[in-house]
């Protein structure tokens, strides 16, 4: 059995789990926390992205053990003092989302490209660094609007961006 | 229009909760004692099970049980069946072989399910289900329809000798033979429509409890028809009679047809459930989702069309080999024929048209409807065919198409459809106009110098949604009615509660079905909640596919409205001591016309619950049902126009340009509306360009994973033009005529158009990877 202690948004947790459990699997059944979803078995989808220390990672590739001390991040803890993240904002602002099975991991996936790309997005771009993330419902039309679009407000108000 | 109403941009309600991480979904439900099952599948495509030992993986750590077939039989679970039955030409009833939800004597294609093994944890059942011990004997096996149509191919059931399931026919043969002899020219053409796996981004999964104290059984699953699987289970899968099995479908991770039918996976859960003692959940992993999902298409189609002189279109034959897999699933017999078929004559005046179509076991995957189901095959055969005789004809195939325009309503077309309206130039004008059409020529030039091939191609397309009335589709052969239902629960504080059978799983009715709510009586949205997806708390419902839950649920909903609507105002008027005929109810205010007496809508509620003043008879409370059965389908239809460039060095294909211009007669969210469009785009490219499912002639599915099956990606579409137009629907209240398919119908024949109008060369086959594109350009050289 695998022994972690790690903090999980924000609150120390310890756990113990099979060796060969996935921090997705932990992260769900463990903890509850079931915005994290499992959509494919190759590390394909993205809808178990997660930040690990602040990058994003797919949960589902990452066992569970090499988590043991690191920060997490998930869905469920992007959101700050009641207040959503612009994403959050931007992509209930420009219907990114219908079904909302991928919409955790687009999210997780975005926040971690907005700040990789401190000088701003391009349409290009953000088509070309979702390929890791798959959505079957929206098309990605408005997906890349809602990321530009937090993109921008984030720019503009920086301090957001906590 | 108010901010809240119909045709408002209303943002959705359900976002919070799936933006957040609290959306609910089948696989996030735990109940005590839950344990985890895994299906043991054929890794053989074609065999006779020769024996079975489970021993081994009984004594595994924490197994709980391991079930087979011969059990489930034992205990009267019946076989699964198909709910649409089609009579071939000769008269005789489909050729339905039997499918057993755990296979007992023989597996029929690789994903088949054979055992189940339960455990506490889903890593002990997998550990489990390695160790289960099962002997086959192989079989010779076919995946190609038209080659299991061949003397001496292989034969799968022995109720469908030569595979052949049926061999159907529409349309008047003998008049479309006249009409041919009279033609001046025939096009002709061969066509594939590619197999897909529809893939929506949560798998399958269920979660069977079988309660003993009460003898009741609870079903989580992810349905887009809840209520229709407590049926079929109850009536045909002898689980439990009606009353003593709830189905519930919360949260649903996209559906695209893969989620109406009932799948061997929660008839045995729950089955399991009661053997065992212990609730059971199975959840599909992607790789089950490709083996063992309904799949999509995959027809082998030779069509000819006849022209006059003047390029009027006087006949259409097609001839189709449509492949069903390895069983019938629930709806798959409608697909190629009353779905597919009955849409052949489009948006043309065609005076005869004859189809036939022979449905084909092969030791595949099940084939069902996915997203348009049907229609876009049959747009697929009559757009390329129509882009084909421009190209043959030397005319503009827009002008081709105009010429042969439907445009006196209604139209009754030779292949059962009655078109109540629409305006076919309305929507070819705006996708043109919107696409720079007449632009292309300088834009083609300008591509050429940058040594690219840059091509043109449109689709006109027709669909019909809402499938309807029930006695018609009855006698088609539907095991079914095709109404809904919707009852309007005003509580006494003035909040509504809307049932609805229509089933969300990504379009967004928390939000749509409200606003009908908010247009009818001014209240907030926030006061008005929708409830769906649960059969203990829905008396009943069809689910939501065909693009139905607009025209057919949101009419149910409008029809019981109005008795909502006619008992508050003779509470009302007994209130203010006025006419009935005199109240109306605007802004949350029940008021008396040209008077300022008035009630807010809240007291209207409340005195119909406390019952101290009513008219004289009149029953206590405000809740009214509904069911509505549509007098006809609905006929979206629209314009999609693809612009392309390819790189002939290495038969890339860039779209430059997407523009879509529908008419999906009244819409209630356009911001809703798009992004169906959007989808349902992404899917049809993908179909295009992408998706292909390959079979290996041993039948094991070579594209089984998102590694091997070409998803779309965000950076293989484009971002899209959308258009609409509005000829408002006819046959129900509110003029809807549906858009969740138009975009995967009327896109696959834009695309393929625009690609063979680049290259040059009519040989090109679906999905057009830069492979085939580049072998198409070649053969040309």
């Amino acid at each position: 059995m695998a022994k972690v202690e790690l903090f999980v948004n924000g609150r120390a947790v310890k756990g113990e789990a099979e060796d060969r459990a996935l921090l997705v699997h932990f992260l769900r059944e463990n903890l509850g926390l079931t915005g994290t979803h499992v959509g494919c078995d190759t590390s394909q989808c993205g809808a178990c992205v997660v930040h690990v220390d602040g990058r994003a990672v797919k949960s589902c590739t990452m066992l569970l053990a090499q988590a043991s001390g690191s920060s997490v991040t998930t869905i469920e803890g992007l959101s700050q003092n009641g207040e959503l993240h612009p994403l959050q904002v931007a992509f209930r602002e420009n219907h990114a989302l219908q079904c909302g099975f991928c919409t955790p991991g687009m999210i997780m996936s975005s926040a971690d490209m907005i700040r990789r790309h401190p000088e701003g997005l391009d349409e290009a771009t953000v088509r070309l660094e979702l390929e890791g993330n798959i959505c079957r419902c929206t098309g990605y039309h408005n997906i890349v609007k809602a990321v530009l679009d937090a993109s921008d407000k984030l720019r503009k108000a920086p301090s957001e961006a906590a | 229009m108010g901010v809240e109403g119909i045709g408002a941009r209303v943002l959705r309600k359900e976002d919070k909760r799936f933006m957040t991480g609290k959306g609910r979904y089948t696989d996030d439900m735990v109940v005590p004692g839950m344990k985890h099952a895994v299906f043991v599948r054929s890794p053989h495509a074609h065999a006779r099970i020769a024996g079975i030992n489970v021993e081994e993986a009984k004594k595994m750590p924490g197994v709980i049980g391991v079930l087979t077939g011969s059990e489930l039989k034992a205990d009267g679970i019946g076989n699964l069946i198909c709910g649409w039955m089609i009579h071939s030409k000769d008269g005789s009833p489909m050729n339905m072989g039997a499918w057993s939800p755990l296979a007992t004597d023989t597996v029929r294609y690789v994903g088949d399910a054979v055992v189940l093994v339960i455990a506490d944890t889903k890593g002990e059942a997998r550990d489990a289900a390695e160790a289960v011990d099962i002997s086959y004997d192989e079989l010779p096996v076919v995946v190609n329809a038209v080659e299991a149509l061949k003397h001496g191919a292989p034969q799968i059931h022995p109720e469908a000798s030569n595979n052949m399931i049926f061999d159907w026919d529409l349309g008047d043969e003998m008049a479309t033979n006249d009409a041919f002899a009279k033609a001046v020219h025939v096009t002709k053409l061969d066509i594939v429509n590619n197999r897909l796996i529809p893939n929506a981004i949560e798998p399958r999964a269920t979660l069977g409890v079988y309660d003993a104290a009460e003898d009741h059984y609870t079903c989580w699953t992810t349905s887009q028809n809840p209520h229709v699987a407590r049926l079929v289970m109850s009536a045909f899968y002898n689980v439990a009679p009606e009353n003593k099995l709830r189905v519930i479908a919360p949260d649903v991770g996209g559906g695209f047809g893969s989620k109406i039918f009932i799948y061997p996976e929660e008839v045995v859960c729950l089955w399991a459930s009661k053997k065992t003692g212990v609730p059971v959940k199975w959840v599909g992993d992607r790789t089950e989702s490709f083996l063992a999902d309904a799949h999509g298409r995959d027809h082998v189609t030779h069509a000819e069309i006849a022209f006059d002189q003047n390029n009027k279109i006087l006949g259409l034959k097609v001839q189709t080999i449509a492949n069903f897999g390895a069983y019938m699933s629930l709806f798959s017999s409608s697909v190629p024929t009353y779905l597919y078929a009955t849409l052949l004559s489009g948006q043309y005046d065609i005076p005869a048209i004859h189809a036939n179509v022979k449905a084909v076991y092969t030791n595949t995957a099940p084939v069902d409807a996915y997203r348009g189901a049907g229609r876009p095959e049959a747009t697929f055969v009559l757009e390329r065919i129509m882009e084909t005789a421009a190209r043959e004809l030397n005319v503009s195939p827009a002008e081709l198409r105009r010429k042969n325009f439907v445009r006196t309503f209604p139209h009754q077309t030779p292949v059962i459809m009655n078109y109540d309206t629409g305006d076919f130039d309305a929507t070819l004008d705006a996708a043109m106009q919107a696409a720079d059409y007449a632009g292309f020529e300088q834009r083609r030039q300008q591509a050429a110098k940058r040594g690219k091939l840059r091509g043109i191609g449109m689709s006109c397309y027709i669909e019909a949604c809402g499938i309807a009335p029930s006695a018609a589709v009855g006698s088609l052969g539907a095991g079914v009615g095709l109404w809904e239902s919707a009852e309007v629960r005003v509580n006494a504080v003035g909040t509504i509660e809307i049932l609805t059978g229509s089933h969300s799983h990504g379009q967004g009715h928390e939000t749509t079905f409200a606003q009908l709510v908010t247009e009818r009586f001014g209240v907030p949205i926030e006061s008005v909640s929708i409830v769906h997806g649960d059969t203990d708390k829905v008396q009943m419902g069809m689910g939501t596919y065909g693009s139905r839950s607009g025209a057919v649920g949101m009419s149910a909903v409008v029809k019981a409205l109005d008795k909502v609507e006619a008992k508050a105002k003779k509470i009302a008027a007994h209130l203010l001591e006025a006419d009935e005929a005199d109240i109306e109810i605007n802004n949350g205010d029940v008021r008396v016309v040209g008077t300022d007496k008035s009630l807010p809508w809240f007291q209207v509620a409340l005195a119909a619950y406390t019952a101290h003043n009513l008219p004289s008879g009149m029953e206590p409370g405000l809740k009214e049902g509904a069911f509505y059965d549509p007098a006809n389908f609905t006929f979206p239809g629209g314009c999609h126009i693809c612009e392309v460039e390819v790189d002939p060095e290495t038969g890339v294909t860039e779209i430059v340009q997407f523009v879509a211009a529908d008419d999906f007669g009244k819409i209630i969210n356009p911001m809703i509306v798009e992004g169906q469009v959007h989808g349902g785009l992404a899917q049809g490219i993908g179909q295009a360009l992408l998706e292909g499912t390959h079979y290996d002639a041993s039948g094991q599915l070579l594209t089984a994973s998102y590694m091997d099956y070409a998803m779309p990606r965000a950076f293989d579409l484009p971002s899209f033009r959308i258009l609409t137009t509005e000829t408002p629907c006819l046959s129900n209240p509110l003029g809807i005529k549906g858009c969740g398919e138009a975009g995967a119908i009327g896109s696959p024949p834009a695309v393929i158009n625009a690609l063979t109008d680049a290259i040059g060369s009519n040989e090109l086959s679906m999905p057009a990877t830069p492979q085939v594109v580049w072998n198409a350009i070649q053969a040309i050289k």
